[in-house]
């Protein structure tokens, strides 16, 4: 049986699940977050993802997807990993130790300024993907949640001694993403409209200190919220209080996600991948591909300079059949890659994906085949994002 | 007409020798919003237990069982252009597809509304 029954529906067999990561003993021990009852009051749908029990939908993924796109939506992700590296001086050495494993400029990162970057292994291929931000007495770092804890193992073992990696374990974290975010959460922490996409500060909420960025992975302005898990649902509520807020699911986060044209990391990007044929070339930063000395700098600076033999890239799929991750891509008879991330676009109203493809095909326009049940459904290689991002940049008008 | 159900949450309108088959509302509950239907073709030979249509939700695909064995005589061509069809009339609007018994035997086993509804309330 190549797909599951309608009786399986806990969404054991379907990739939102599969990043369930066990305990290190073998025990499958699935942990509930700060906000799990405040969930299902909501009438949420609870299943496991990345070691956690996590709402996949309240309402509905459509609605919730297109509420997202028009109004606000708030997310649950406190399964992420909430980090802060610290040095014991003025911040010279966390800067070096940084670089010796991200690809990024950190040197060059202003307090208050975050940017995208990677774990990268000693063959380039990319550990993690995460948000690094300077604060002011260091940095802080979200990972994602199915591979915090080796993320953790990774940078404990190669920081030196004299840095400081702390867990903030006792924080929860909450995305508000959507085009009426920024005045509903401007309403419930007044001064958060100064910040633009990819700046972040603390503001005070009562008497909670709040890390508050504008940023987020739906491709829309938007905040994420770091708070102290108790009173987390105090925040959550304050944040529902308003006209244009609704909790979101993670159905919806996957499928927003998708249109904006951002790779989930364990399917578009994993240790096997390095960040250019993953089409993430921007994260390393100009200076580091002249200077190098990070961890997988060899492979990935010799990737800049000869070039790849795949590219992640979209595909647009003609007709309304659903192209899922796994499906195996055809240029004529030979099997010339694979969907790594696909499903229904609720904006676009028609099937789109993700995956990997020989270079030679990898440009916008070429016409591919996806196998799905053993049946071909032709696709065109299209460029990244599906749904033009919406980003409130710095100096742009607003 | 009699309505049998399969613990696999399809249901099945007998009627003679004729028969239409979809899925429950608590089916389509579970699923969430449908996309797309892949429906089996006319003059297809399904077999009691065997995958005979696949539907898709927006997270998952999943594979519909023919309650029971037959030809299929008539597949609902207004779920391709409306799958949400099987959302808002689940055990109406929204059939799958309608077949010509090959056992009426093989009836025996399905629940009826009332056992349906406690294996429903026991999941």
């Amino acid at each position: 049986m190549s797909t599951p029954g309608i009786l399986d529906l806990s969404w054991k067999a379907t990739k939102m699940s599969d990043q369930n990561i066990p305990a290190e003993d073998g025990i499958d021990e699935i942990l509930n977050l700060p906000l799990d009852a405040w969930h299902r009051a909501k009438g949420a749908r609870m299943v496991p993802f990345a070691g956690y029990t996590m709402p996949i939908q309240y309402e509905g993924i459509i609605a919730e997807h297109r509420w997202t796109r028009d109004q606000a939506g708030l997310f649950d992700v406190s399964h992420m990993g909430q980090l802060i590296v610290s040095g014991e001086d003025d911040g010279v050495a966390v800067d070096d130790a940084l670089e010796a494993l991200l690809p990024g400029d950190i040197k060059g990162l202003a307090e208050g300024k975050m940017r995208y970057s990677l774990l990268l292994n000693d063959e380039g291929g990319a550990l993690d993907d995460l948000m690094i931000t300077r604060t002011p007495t260091g940095f802080y770092v979200v990972v994602n949640g199915a591979v915090k804890w080796e993320d953790i193992g990774h940078l404990r073992e190669y920081l030196p001694d004299e840095i400081t990696l702390n867990h903030l374990e006792d924080r929860a974290l909450l995305a508000l993403q959507g085009p009426k975010a920024v005045n509903a959460l401007e309403r419930v922490v007044p001064g958060v409209s100064r910040l633009c996409f990819m700046e972040a500060d603390m503001f005070i909420w009562g008497e909670d200190p709040l890390w508050i960025s504008r940023s987020g992975y739906t491709g829309e302005d938007g905040f994420e919220i770091s708070v102290p898990a108790d009173h987390v649902e105090r925040l959550a509520d304050a944040l529902c209080a308003q006209p244009e807020v609704k909790p979101i699911g993670l159905g919806a986060r996957d499928s927003l996600r998708l249109e904006a044209g951002l790779p989930l990391y364990g399917h578009d990007l994993d240790e096997t991948i390095d960040p250019i044929e993953a089409d993430l070339g921007f994260a390393v930063s100009k200076r580091r591909r002249m200077d190098g000395g990070f961890m997988g700098a060899g492979p990935v600076l010799a990737a800049i300079a000869n070039g790849v033999s795949r590219k992640r890239v979209g595909l647009h799929v003609e007709g309304k059949m659903p192209v899922r991750e796994g499906a195996l891509l055809f240029s004529g008879a030979e099997q010339v890659g694979r969907v790594t991330s696909g499903g229904h676009s609720p904006s676009l109203d028609r099937p789109i994906a993700m995956g990997f493809v020989a270079t030679a095909l990898a440009q916008p326009g070429t016409p591919l085949e996806a196998e799905v049940r053993g049946k071909r459904v032709p696709v065109i290689v299209t460029a990244l994002p599906f749904v033009p991002h919406h980003y409130v940049r710095k100096g742009a008008a607003k | 007409m009699t309505r049998y159900f399969t613990d696999e949450h399809e249901w099945i309108d007998v009627d003679g020798g004729q028969a239409t088959v979809g899925i429950t509302d608590y089916a389509q509950g579970q699923l969430g919003d449908i996309v797309f239907v892949e429906l089996p073709a006319i003059g297809a030979a399904v077999t009691k237990g065997g995958e005979a249509a696949v539907v898709e939700s927006v997270k998952a695909a999943s594979d519909v069982y023919a309650p029971v064995s037959g030809t299929v005589t008539a597949a609902n061509d207004a779920l391709g252009d409306d799958p949400s069809l099987v959302n808002s009339a689940p055990e109406g609007e929204g059939w799958f597809f309608k077949l010509t018994l090959a056992d009426a035997g093989e009836l025996e086993g399905l629940m009826d509304a009332a056992a349906y509804q406690a294996f429903v309330a026991s999941l």
